[in-house]
Protein backbone atom coordinates (compact mmCIF):
# COMPACT_ATOMS: atom_id res chain seq x y z
CA UNK A 1 0.00 0.00 0.00
CA UNK A 2 -0.24 1.84 1.33
CA UNK A 3 1.88 3.58 0.23
CA UNK A 4 1.30 0.00 -1.03
CA UNK A 5 -0.70 -0.28 0.02
CA UNK A 6 -2.68 -2.16 0.62
CA UNK A 7 -1.05 -1.04 -1.28
CA UNK A 8 -8.74 -0.42 -2.67
CA UNK A 9 -8.70 -1.18 -1.02
CA UNK A 10 -7.05 -3.50 -2.56
CA UNK A 11 -3.78 -5.28 -2.12
CA UNK A 12 -1.01 -2.95 -3.54
CA UNK A 13 0.78 -3.71 -6.33
CA UNK A 14 -0.06 -7.21 -7.33
CA UNK A 15 0.28 -8.80 -10.52
CA UNK A 16 2.76 -7.24 -12.93
CA UNK A 17 1.82 -4.00 -14.50
CA UNK A 18 2.08 -3.28 -17.80
CA UNK A 19 2.24 0.04 -20.13
CA UNK A 20 1.12 -1.47 -23.43
CA UNK A 21 -0.50 0.81 -24.87
CA UNK A 22 -4.02 0.91 -24.77
CA UNK A 23 -6.86 1.17 -27.35
CA UNK A 24 -9.12 4.57 -27.36
CA UNK A 25 -12.49 4.56 -25.33
CA UNK A 26 -14.12 4.57 -29.17
CA UNK A 27 -12.29 1.68 -30.30
CA UNK A 28 -12.45 -0.39 -26.79
CA UNK A 29 -16.66 0.42 -26.69
CA UNK A 30 -16.56 -0.99 -22.64
CA UNK A 31 -20.23 -1.73 -20.97
CA UNK A 32 -19.63 1.26 -19.13
CA UNK A 33 -20.04 3.58 -22.08
CA UNK A 34 -23.71 5.15 -22.23
CA UNK A 35 -23.25 7.77 -24.82
CA UNK A 36 -21.42 10.55 -25.79
CA UNK A 37 -21.84 14.46 -24.89
CA UNK A 38 -20.50 17.70 -26.67
CA UNK A 39 -18.46 20.76 -24.55
CA UNK A 40 -16.70 23.25 -26.22
CA UNK A 41 -15.99 21.42 -29.28
CA UNK A 42 -15.44 18.41 -27.68
CA UNK A 43 -16.85 14.93 -27.50
CA UNK A 44 -16.79 13.28 -23.92
CA UNK A 45 -17.72 9.93 -23.00
CA UNK A 46 -20.58 9.35 -20.99
CA UNK A 47 -20.40 6.67 -18.02
CA UNK A 48 -22.96 4.34 -16.17
CA UNK A 49 -23.29 4.82 -12.34
CA UNK A 50 -24.49 1.45 -12.45
CA UNK A 51 -22.88 -1.48 -12.32
CA UNK A 52 -23.54 -4.65 -14.30
CA UNK A 53 -23.07 -8.03 -14.36
CA UNK A 54 -19.64 -7.97 -15.98
CA UNK A 55 -17.99 -5.33 -13.81
CA UNK A 56 -18.72 -7.75 -10.91
CA UNK A 57 -16.99 -10.34 -12.90
CA UNK A 58 -14.40 -7.88 -13.74
CA UNK A 59 -13.76 -7.33 -9.82
CA UNK A 60 -13.94 -10.82 -9.06
CA UNK A 61 -11.34 -11.75 -11.36
CA UNK A 62 -8.74 -8.79 -10.64
CA UNK A 63 -9.74 -10.16 -6.33
CA UNK A 64 -8.55 -13.80 -7.37
CA UNK A 65 -6.13 -13.13 -10.47
CA UNK A 66 -8.35 -15.05 -13.21
CA UNK A 67 -7.57 -14.96 -16.70
CA UNK A 68 -6.64 -11.78 -18.08
CA UNK A 69 -9.36 -9.32 -16.73
CA UNK A 70 -9.82 -5.98 -17.66
CA UNK A 71 -7.42 -3.71 -15.51
CA UNK A 72 -6.89 -0.46 -17.36
CA UNK A 73 -9.32 2.81 -18.34
CA UNK A 74 -8.34 4.60 -20.70
CA UNK A 75 -7.21 7.71 -19.48
CA UNK A 76 -9.11 10.97 -19.83
CA UNK A 77 -11.89 12.94 -19.46
CA UNK A 78 -15.22 11.38 -18.85
CA UNK A 79 -19.00 12.62 -18.29
CA UNK A 80 -21.01 11.12 -15.08
CA UNK A 81 -24.39 12.25 -15.62
CA UNK A 82 -24.76 15.57 -17.99
CA UNK A 83 -22.38 17.89 -16.35
CA UNK A 84 -21.90 21.69 -17.24
CA UNK A 85 -19.11 23.92 -16.96
CA UNK A 86 -19.18 24.57 -13.49
CA UNK A 87 -19.73 20.74 -12.27
CA UNK A 88 -16.90 19.28 -10.04
CA UNK A 89 -14.00 17.97 -11.56
CA UNK A 90 -12.83 14.26 -9.49
CA UNK A 91 -9.70 12.59 -10.29
CA UNK A 92 -8.92 9.00 -10.43
CA UNK A 93 -6.55 6.21 -11.22
CA UNK A 94 -7.38 4.01 -14.02
CA UNK A 95 -7.80 1.02 -12.37
CA UNK A 96 -11.09 -0.82 -13.21
CA UNK A 97 -11.59 -1.18 -9.69
CA UNK A 98 -11.33 2.67 -8.55
CA UNK A 99 -13.15 3.75 -11.52
CA UNK A 100 -16.13 0.99 -10.74
CA UNK A 101 -16.34 2.82 -7.09
CA UNK A 102 -16.12 6.24 -8.07
CA UNK A 103 -18.81 6.04 -10.68
CA UNK A 104 -21.13 3.49 -8.72
CA UNK A 105 -20.82 6.19 -5.93
CA UNK A 106 -22.23 9.05 -8.27
CA UNK A 107 -25.48 8.26 -9.41
CA UNK A 108 -28.22 11.21 -10.06
CA UNK A 109 -25.04 13.40 -9.81
CA UNK A 110 -23.47 14.79 -12.81
CA UNK A 111 -19.90 15.02 -12.60
CA UNK A 112 -16.48 15.51 -14.90
CA UNK A 113 -13.96 12.13 -13.59
CA UNK A 114 -10.76 12.88 -15.11
CA UNK A 115 -8.99 9.48 -15.28
CA UNK A 116 -4.91 9.54 -15.32
CA UNK A 117 -2.27 6.70 -16.69
CA UNK A 118 -1.38 4.78 -13.28
CA UNK A 119 -0.86 1.56 -15.20
CA UNK A 120 -3.89 0.01 -13.55
CA UNK A 121 -3.05 0.34 -10.03
CA UNK A 122 -5.17 1.52 -7.91
CA UNK A 123 -4.78 5.02 -6.43
CA UNK A 124 -3.34 4.47 -2.55
CA UNK A 125 -0.62 2.30 -4.47
CA UNK A 126 0.17 4.16 -7.14
CA UNK A 127 0.78 6.97 -5.20
CA UNK A 128 2.81 5.43 -3.01
CA UNK A 129 4.83 4.21 -6.38
CA UNK A 130 4.84 7.99 -7.30
CA UNK A 131 3.24 7.19 -10.57
CA UNK A 132 -0.50 9.24 -9.16
CA UNK A 133 1.64 12.25 -9.69
CA UNK A 134 1.19 15.83 -10.37
CA UNK A 135 2.67 16.12 -13.49
CA UNK A 136 0.65 12.93 -15.17
CA UNK A 137 -2.41 14.88 -13.17
CA UNK A 138 -1.34 18.29 -15.24
CA UNK A 139 -0.51 16.46 -18.65
CA UNK A 140 -4.20 14.84 -18.36
CA UNK A 141 -5.75 18.50 -18.40
CA UNK A 142 -3.91 19.64 -20.70
CA UNK A 143 -4.77 16.94 -23.17
CA UNK A 144 -8.36 16.60 -21.91
CA UNK A 145 -8.78 20.78 -23.02
CA UNK A 146 -10.88 20.53 -19.14
CA UNK A 147 -9.62 24.70 -18.70
CA UNK A 148 -12.03 25.05 -21.92
CA UNK A 149 -14.79 22.68 -20.63
CA UNK A 150 -15.03 24.26 -16.80
CA UNK A 151 -15.27 28.13 -16.15
CA UNK A 152 -14.27 26.94 -12.45
CA UNK A 153 -10.37 26.51 -10.97
CA UNK A 154 -11.00 23.27 -8.51
CA UNK A 155 -10.08 19.75 -8.83
CA UNK A 156 -11.45 17.12 -6.67
CA UNK A 157 -8.94 14.73 -5.63
CA UNK A 158 -8.48 11.05 -3.99
CA UNK A 159 -7.33 11.80 -0.07
CA UNK A 160 -5.14 8.57 -0.83
CA UNK A 161 -3.29 10.10 -3.47
CA UNK A 162 -1.73 12.75 -1.30
CA UNK A 163 1.16 10.59 -0.70
CA UNK A 164 2.43 10.73 -4.85
CA UNK A 165 0.48 14.33 -5.58
CA UNK A 166 2.31 17.40 -4.22
CA UNK A 167 -0.89 19.78 -4.52
CA UNK A 168 1.10 22.79 -4.32
CA UNK A 169 3.69 22.15 -7.47
CA UNK A 170 -0.01 20.77 -9.37
CA UNK A 171 -1.43 23.85 -8.34
CA UNK A 172 1.46 25.91 -9.70
CA UNK A 173 1.54 23.79 -13.03
CA UNK A 174 -2.00 23.49 -13.93
CA UNK A 175 -3.78 26.65 -11.84
CA UNK A 176 -6.07 24.67 -10.23
CA UNK A 177 -6.89 24.75 -6.83
CA UNK A 178 -6.50 21.48 -4.73
CA UNK A 179 -9.44 20.24 -2.83
CA UNK A 180 -8.67 16.60 -1.29
CA UNK A 181 -11.72 14.58 -1.36
CA UNK A 182 -12.67 11.87 1.12
CA UNK A 183 -10.60 8.40 1.64
CA UNK A 184 -14.28 6.65 0.16
CA UNK A 185 -15.84 6.79 -3.11
CA UNK A 186 -19.30 6.44 -1.23
CA UNK A 187 -19.06 9.39 1.07
CA UNK A 188 -18.19 12.11 -2.20
CA UNK A 189 -21.88 12.80 -2.65
CA UNK A 190 -22.33 13.98 0.97
CA UNK A 191 -18.44 15.79 0.32
CA UNK A 192 -20.08 17.56 -2.31
CA UNK A 193 -23.45 18.72 -0.88
CA UNK A 194 -21.31 19.94 2.76
CA UNK A 195 -19.36 22.20 0.09
CA UNK A 196 -16.64 20.21 -0.43
CA UNK A 197 -15.92 19.77 3.30
CA UNK A 198 -14.99 16.38 4.38
CA UNK A 199 -16.01 14.63 8.15
CA UNK A 200 -12.94 13.65 10.22
CA UNK A 201 -14.68 10.21 9.69
CA UNK A 202 -14.29 10.82 6.02
CA UNK A 203 -10.97 11.21 6.30
CA UNK A 204 -10.26 8.00 8.33
CA UNK A 205 -9.04 4.58 6.59
CA UNK A 206 -10.55 1.91 8.23
CA UNK A 207 -9.10 -2.04 7.85
CA UNK A 208 -12.60 -4.21 8.82
CA UNK A 209 -13.27 -7.81 8.72
CA UNK A 210 -14.27 -7.46 5.72
CA UNK A 211 -11.60 -4.88 4.19
CA UNK A 212 -9.46 -7.67 5.61
CA UNK A 213 -10.76 -10.70 4.09
CA UNK A 214 -11.47 -9.38 1.03
CA UNK A 215 -7.42 -9.22 0.40
CA UNK A 216 -6.51 -12.83 1.30
CA UNK A 217 -7.44 -14.21 -2.37
CA UNK A 218 -4.71 -12.40 -3.62
CA UNK A 219 -2.62 -13.78 -0.59
CA UNK A 220 -3.59 -17.15 -0.81
CA UNK A 221 -3.17 -17.00 -5.18
CA UNK A 222 0.25 -15.25 -4.71
CA UNK A 223 1.62 -18.38 -3.34
CA UNK A 224 0.44 -21.08 -5.94
CA UNK A 225 3.54 -21.69 -7.58
CA UNK A 226 5.67 -22.43 -4.05
CA UNK A 227 2.72 -24.70 -2.75
CA UNK A 228 2.61 -26.57 -6.28
CA UNK A 229 6.67 -27.04 -5.65
CA UNK A 230 6.21 -28.01 -2.11
CA UNK A 231 3.89 -30.53 -3.42
CA UNK A 232 6.20 -32.12 -5.44
CA UNK A 233 8.72 -32.00 -3.21
CA UNK A 234 6.62 -34.18 -0.76
CA UNK A 235 5.60 -36.85 -3.51
CA UNK A 236 9.23 -37.50 -3.94
CA UNK A 237 10.03 -37.31 -0.41
CA UNK A 238 6.96 -39.94 0.11
CA UNK A 239 8.02 -42.05 -2.95
CA UNK A 240 11.60 -42.13 -1.75
CA UNK A 241 10.59 -43.07 2.16
CA UNK A 242 7.49 -45.06 1.61
CA UNK A 243 8.57 -47.10 -1.80
CA UNK A 244 4.76 -47.59 -2.20
CA UNK A 245 3.49 -50.14 -4.45
CA UNK A 246 2.18 -47.99 -6.59
CA UNK A 247 1.94 -43.95 -8.01
CA UNK A 248 -1.71 -43.65 -6.17
CA UNK A 249 -0.16 -44.80 -3.09
CA UNK A 250 2.53 -41.77 -3.11
CA UNK A 251 0.06 -39.53 -4.15
CA UNK A 252 -2.75 -40.43 -0.98
CA UNK A 253 0.01 -40.16 0.95
CA UNK A 254 1.60 -36.46 -0.18
CA UNK A 255 -1.87 -35.45 -0.21
CA UNK A 256 -1.99 -36.32 3.79
CA UNK A 257 1.45 -35.47 3.86
CA UNK A 258 0.66 -31.72 2.77
CA UNK A 259 -2.17 -31.70 5.25
CA UNK A 260 -0.26 -29.62 8.20
CA UNK A 261 1.67 -27.33 5.35
CA UNK A 262 -1.93 -26.31 3.69
CA UNK A 263 -3.03 -25.67 7.27
CA UNK A 264 0.03 -23.37 8.33
CA UNK A 265 -0.44 -21.32 4.92
CA UNK A 266 -4.19 -20.90 5.72
CA UNK A 267 -3.14 -19.87 9.04
CA UNK A 268 -1.05 -17.25 7.80
CA UNK A 269 -2.56 -15.83 4.86
CA UNK A 270 -6.01 -16.05 5.69
CA UNK A 271 -6.73 -16.39 9.55
CA UNK A 272 -4.18 -13.57 10.55
CA UNK A 273 -5.56 -11.11 8.15
CA UNK A 274 -9.29 -11.88 9.06
CA UNK A 275 -8.48 -12.01 12.73
CA UNK A 276 -5.71 -9.40 12.99
CA UNK A 277 -6.94 -7.30 15.75
CA UNK A 278 -7.54 -10.25 17.99
CA UNK A 279 -4.40 -11.72 17.66
CA UNK A 280 -1.61 -10.79 20.42
CA UNK A 281 1.18 -9.10 19.21
CA UNK A 282 1.71 -5.86 17.06
CA UNK A 283 4.18 -7.58 14.48
CA UNK A 284 2.25 -9.52 11.43
CA UNK A 285 5.58 -11.81 12.03
CA UNK A 286 4.65 -12.33 15.54
CA UNK A 287 0.86 -13.26 14.90
CA UNK A 288 1.79 -15.42 12.37
CA UNK A 289 4.02 -16.96 14.13
CA UNK A 290 1.07 -17.56 17.18
CA UNK A 291 -1.56 -18.70 15.00
CA UNK A 292 1.11 -21.22 13.28
CA UNK A 293 2.42 -22.90 16.67
CA UNK A 294 -1.58 -23.25 17.74
CA UNK A 295 -1.70 -25.05 14.53
CA UNK A 296 1.80 -27.09 14.63
CA UNK A 297 0.57 -28.04 18.43
CA UNK A 298 -2.66 -29.20 17.43
CA UNK A 299 -1.59 -31.09 14.56
CA UNK A 300 0.80 -32.94 16.64
CA UNK A 301 -1.56 -33.69 19.63
CA UNK A 302 -3.87 -35.40 17.39
CA UNK A 303 -1.27 -37.68 16.29
CA UNK A 304 -0.12 -38.72 19.77
CA UNK A 305 0.46 -40.70 21.57
CA UNK A 306 0.99 -43.12 18.21
CA UNK A 307 3.17 -40.44 16.88
CA UNK A 308 6.31 -40.40 18.78
CA UNK A 309 6.84 -36.50 20.23
CA UNK A 310 10.54 -36.74 18.55
CA UNK A 311 8.70 -36.74 15.00
CA UNK A 312 6.70 -34.05 15.36
CA UNK A 313 9.27 -31.38 16.32
CA UNK A 314 10.18 -30.39 12.71
CA UNK A 315 6.52 -29.53 12.66
CA UNK A 316 6.90 -26.94 15.34
CA UNK A 317 9.86 -25.80 14.01
CA UNK A 318 8.73 -25.28 10.25
CA UNK A 319 4.62 -24.35 10.10
CA UNK A 320 4.81 -21.28 12.60
CA UNK A 321 8.04 -20.29 10.25
CA UNK A 322 5.97 -20.92 7.06
CA UNK A 323 2.85 -18.72 9.16
CA UNK A 324 5.32 -15.98 10.14
CA UNK A 325 6.06 -15.21 6.86
CA UNK A 326 2.85 -15.42 5.01
CA UNK A 327 1.82 -13.23 8.17
CA UNK A 328 4.49 -10.51 7.31
CA UNK A 329 3.63 -10.86 3.70
CA UNK A 330 0.45 -9.30 4.68
CA UNK A 331 2.47 -6.24 5.55
CA UNK A 332 1.90 -5.18 1.84
CA UNK A 333 -2.05 -5.04 1.92
CA UNK A 334 -2.53 -3.58 5.19
CA UNK A 335 -3.53 -0.07 5.95
CA UNK A 336 -1.52 1.02 8.48
CA UNK A 337 2.01 -0.15 8.81
CA UNK A 338 4.89 1.99 8.68
CA UNK A 339 7.96 1.41 6.27
CA UNK A 340 10.07 1.62 9.57
CA UNK A 341 8.01 -0.74 11.68
CA UNK A 342 8.27 -3.55 8.62
CA UNK A 343 11.88 -3.33 8.35
CA UNK A 344 12.46 -3.56 12.09
CA UNK A 345 9.74 -6.71 12.12
CA UNK A 346 11.47 -8.00 8.76
CA UNK A 347 14.86 -7.73 10.75
CA UNK A 348 14.33 -10.38 13.58
CA UNK A 349 11.00 -12.38 11.53
CA UNK A 350 13.39 -13.12 8.63
CA UNK A 351 16.43 -14.67 10.20
CA UNK A 352 14.22 -15.99 13.08
CA UNK A 353 12.22 -18.07 10.16
CA UNK A 354 14.97 -19.29 8.53
CA UNK A 355 16.94 -20.66 11.47
CA UNK A 356 13.35 -22.60 12.68
CA UNK A 357 13.02 -23.97 9.01
CA UNK A 358 16.63 -25.04 8.75
CA UNK A 359 16.68 -26.25 12.54
CA UNK A 360 13.24 -28.27 11.72
CA UNK A 361 14.78 -29.87 8.16
CA UNK A 362 17.95 -30.79 9.48
CA UNK A 363 16.22 -32.70 12.51
CA UNK A 364 13.91 -34.78 10.42
CA UNK A 365 16.74 -35.62 7.87
CA UNK A 366 18.57 -36.55 11.43
CA UNK A 367 15.88 -38.77 12.60
CA UNK A 368 15.18 -40.12 8.93
CA UNK A 369 19.03 -41.87 9.01
CA UNK A 370 19.57 -42.80 12.47
CA UNK B 1 -9.31 1.44 14.31
CA UNK B 2 -7.54 -0.54 17.25
CA UNK B 3 -5.14 -1.64 15.03
CA UNK B 4 -1.53 -0.70 16.06
CA UNK B 5 1.69 -1.11 14.66
CA UNK B 6 5.17 -1.04 15.73
CA UNK B 7 5.01 2.45 16.48
CA UNK B 8 8.72 3.29 17.95
CA UNK B 9 10.06 3.49 15.27
CA UNK B 10 8.47 6.42 13.31
CA UNK B 11 10.40 8.29 12.08
CA UNK B 12 7.75 11.54 11.52
CA UNK B 13 9.06 15.04 12.78
CA UNK B 14 7.13 17.88 12.76
CA UNK B 15 8.78 21.53 13.16
CA UNK B 16 6.02 23.56 14.91
CA UNK B 17 8.35 26.69 14.09
CA UNK B 18 7.69 26.51 10.81
CA UNK B 19 4.37 25.20 10.41
CA UNK B 20 1.51 27.99 9.46
CA UNK B 21 -0.84 26.42 10.98
CA UNK B 22 -2.96 25.66 7.73
CA UNK B 23 -4.24 22.05 8.24
CA UNK B 24 -3.62 20.53 5.25
CA UNK B 25 -1.88 17.64 6.95
CA UNK B 26 -4.97 17.12 8.86
CA UNK B 27 -6.61 16.77 5.75
CA UNK B 28 -4.44 14.22 3.99
CA UNK B 29 -3.42 12.16 6.75
CA UNK B 30 -5.35 8.72 6.75
CA UNK B 31 -4.87 7.83 10.71
CA UNK B 32 -5.77 11.47 12.89
CA UNK B 33 -2.20 11.97 13.25
CA UNK B 34 -2.32 15.47 13.46
CA UNK B 35 -4.54 17.73 15.76
CA UNK B 36 -4.48 21.73 15.23
CA UNK B 37 -4.12 24.14 18.09
CA UNK B 38 -2.72 27.54 19.25
CA UNK B 39 -1.85 28.22 15.84
CA UNK B 40 -0.04 25.11 14.39
CA UNK B 41 -0.55 21.33 13.97
CA UNK B 42 0.40 19.14 16.66
CA UNK B 43 1.19 14.92 16.58
CA UNK B 44 -0.95 14.56 18.64
CA UNK B 45 -1.33 10.26 17.60
CA UNK B 46 2.27 9.23 16.61
CA UNK B 47 1.27 6.09 16.99
CA UNK B 48 -0.89 5.79 14.50
CA UNK B 49 1.44 7.16 11.59
CA UNK B 50 2.29 4.53 8.35
CA UNK B 51 4.41 6.85 7.00
CA UNK B 52 2.98 6.86 3.65
CA UNK B 53 4.63 10.78 3.16
CA UNK B 54 1.40 12.48 2.55
CA UNK B 55 1.59 15.28 5.09
CA UNK B 56 5.40 15.82 4.00
CA UNK B 57 4.76 16.06 0.42
CA UNK B 58 2.06 18.49 0.65
CA UNK B 59 2.93 20.33 3.61
CA UNK B 60 3.47 24.11 1.98
CA UNK B 61 5.67 25.13 4.76
CA UNK B 62 7.96 22.26 4.79
CA UNK B 63 7.11 21.74 8.37
CA UNK B 64 6.68 17.93 8.19
CA UNK B 65 9.56 15.09 7.73
CA UNK B 66 9.23 11.61 7.25
CA UNK B 67 10.75 8.52 5.86
CA UNK B 68 8.10 7.81 3.25
CA UNK B 69 7.55 4.43 1.74
CA UNK B 70 5.40 1.34 1.03
CA UNK B 71 5.37 -0.61 4.28
CA UNK B 72 5.02 -3.71 2.49
CA UNK B 73 7.50 -6.36 3.64
CA UNK B 74 7.42 -8.48 -0.20
CA UNK B 75 8.66 -5.65 -1.59
CA UNK B 76 11.70 -4.46 0.12
CA UNK B 77 12.51 -7.86 0.19
CA UNK B 78 12.46 -8.05 -3.78
CA UNK B 79 14.32 -5.14 -3.81
CA UNK B 80 16.97 -6.21 -1.74
CA UNK B 81 17.32 -9.66 -3.71
CA UNK B 82 17.53 -7.77 -6.70
CA UNK B 83 19.18 -4.36 -5.65
CA UNK B 84 17.05 -2.16 -6.91
CA UNK B 85 13.73 0.40 -4.80
CA UNK B 86 11.40 -1.66 -2.83
CA UNK B 87 9.24 -3.00 -6.07
CA UNK B 88 5.93 -4.93 -5.97
CA UNK B 89 6.64 -8.12 -8.28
Amino acid sequence: MTGQKSCENSSCCGGSVSLEPLASIEDLNPGYLTGWISRASARIPQVATRMTMRDHLDSWNLRWRLGRPVRRVPPGLYAVGNPGEDSPVLVSANYKMSFDRLRSALPGLDTWVLVIETAGVNVWCSAGKGTFNAREIHQRIMESGLQRIVTHRTLVLPQLSAPGVDSNELSRLSGFRVVFGPVRAPDIPEFLRAGMKATPKMRRVRFGFWDRVVLTPVEVMGIRKWAFTGFLVLLAVMWLRERPVSPAGALSGALLGAVPYAGAVLAGSVFVPALLPYIPGRALSFKGALLGLLWALAYAARSYPEVDWVASVPYVLVLPAISSFLALNFTGSTTYTSLSGVLEEMGVALPVTAVAVVLGVVWAVVRAIV
Amino acid sequence: MGLRYLSKFVTLELDEEKCTGCGLCLEVCPHGVFSLGAGHSSIQDRDACMECGGCALNCPSGALRVRAGVGCAYAIFLGRLRGTEPCCG
